[in-house]
């Protein structure tokens, strides 16, 4: 058993550094500081690739801003601080979650507007129907005019002779 | 009145695909600048003819002038140079270059091939200059008022049309 968990410890651990292996460059020198920066270029875009990270991408550019970011957190800068130095060279656009601000509030609130919107008109028009007279359920005047009418209209068009023009 | 409600849904639905609409025209690629009427980043680099004399961007404030970042390697870079080459003719303002991430050998061979319209160019080998300038796809062209703001950023090869409706029109209220 205590054998058993040891390969197959091995092999998780084999596996995760093979994991780790492809997305770290081969300069990988200090693992704790290489997932920091994978931990914080994974949030963000690449500008070349813009549907890859920079973590993820290997597009010039984002080899490039990995290394970057990697000398900024040797240097003891902090996250966020490795964030803004990518924001201030490729704004907010970088960020996979932009921020909070007075021109991307439509961005953050908007599919829930529209929601809200969707839901008080059904609302409004489920509402209006419970309170009408049952009648107004029914069949249009112009059809109603004597009793059976309808039924004469259903009846001589379904059994297949042409109807009144 | 009351009879036109039902068309509020429909102008919501124009409204809502005009602005598809816009969306859609626009390039993704084109990524604003967050640098526009900020001071260009400093930068000290070796000129690429002469490796021995750097120049800084305090150097080149006091007149608006051009900076195009260009490299070798760069396909669509071939397409903008005739269009650079017979601007600086021109002589309207200067016309810097950052030879982005290239080697002096193949940068200089490019010049002497296909003609060099830079006053100088700047060798950004590492291309860190280039990363502070938010560059990310050669070429890219800024425009520095003489105070060193970047008043204007284009990204991709430069058009006639570029030149004529955005540049020129610039650098004359620069000039101004």
């Amino acid at each position: 058993m205590k054998a058993l968990r040891a390969v197959f410890g091995g092999c998780l651990l084999a596996a995760s550094l093979s994991l780790f292996a492809k997305e770290a460059a081969p300069e990988a020198a200090d693992p704790a500081l290489e997932a920091r920066m994978v931990k914080i270029t994974s949030e963000l875009r690449c500008l070349v690739c813009q549907n890859q990270t920079i973590a993820d991408s290997n597009a010039a550019l984002a080899v490039d801003l990995r290394r970057e970011a990697r000398a900024l957190i040797k240097q003891g800068k902090s996250d966020a601080e490795v964030v803004d130095y990518m924001t201030a060279r490729y704004g907010d656009f970088v960020l996979y979650r932009p921020p909070l601000r007075a021109t991307t509030l439509l961005l953050w609130f908007g599919p829930a507007l529209m929601l809200a919107g969707g839901a008080a008109v059904l609302i409004v028009v489920l509402r209006r129907r419970s309170r009408m007279a049952a009648d107004a359920f029914d069949a249009d005047e112009e059809l109603g005019e004597e009793p059976g009418a309808v039924d004469a209209a259903l009846a001589s068009t379904s059994a297949g002779t042409p109807g009144p023009a | 009145m009351k009879r036109l409600w039902f068309l509020i849904p429909l102008a919501a639905f124009l409204a809502l695909a005009v602005v598809l609409a816009v969306g859609l025209k626009r390039d993704p690629r084109e990524v604003p600048s967050p640098l526009i009427d900020k001071p260009a980043p400093k930068f000290a680099l070796a000129r690429l003819d002469d490796a021995n004399k750097t120049v800084r961007l305090e150097d080149l404030k006091g007149k608006a002038f051009i900076l195009n970042v260009w490299a070798s390697w760069c396909v669509a870079c071939r397409e903008e140079h005739p269009i650079l080459v017979e601007f600086a003719k021109k002589r309207v303002v200067p016309l810097y270059g950052l030879n982005y991430k290239d080697t002096r050998p193949d940068a200089g061979a490019w010049l002497a091939r296909f003609g060099n319209p830079y006053d100088a160019s700047f060798f950004d080998e590492d291309g860190r200059v280039g990363l502070d300038f938010g560059v990310y796809g050669v070429p890219e062209t800024f425009i520095v008022d003489g105070n060193g703001v970047i008043r204007m950023k284009h990204i991709g090869p430069i058009t006639p049309e570029v030149l004529a409706n955005k540049i020129e029109p610039l650098l004359k209220k620069l000039d101004a």
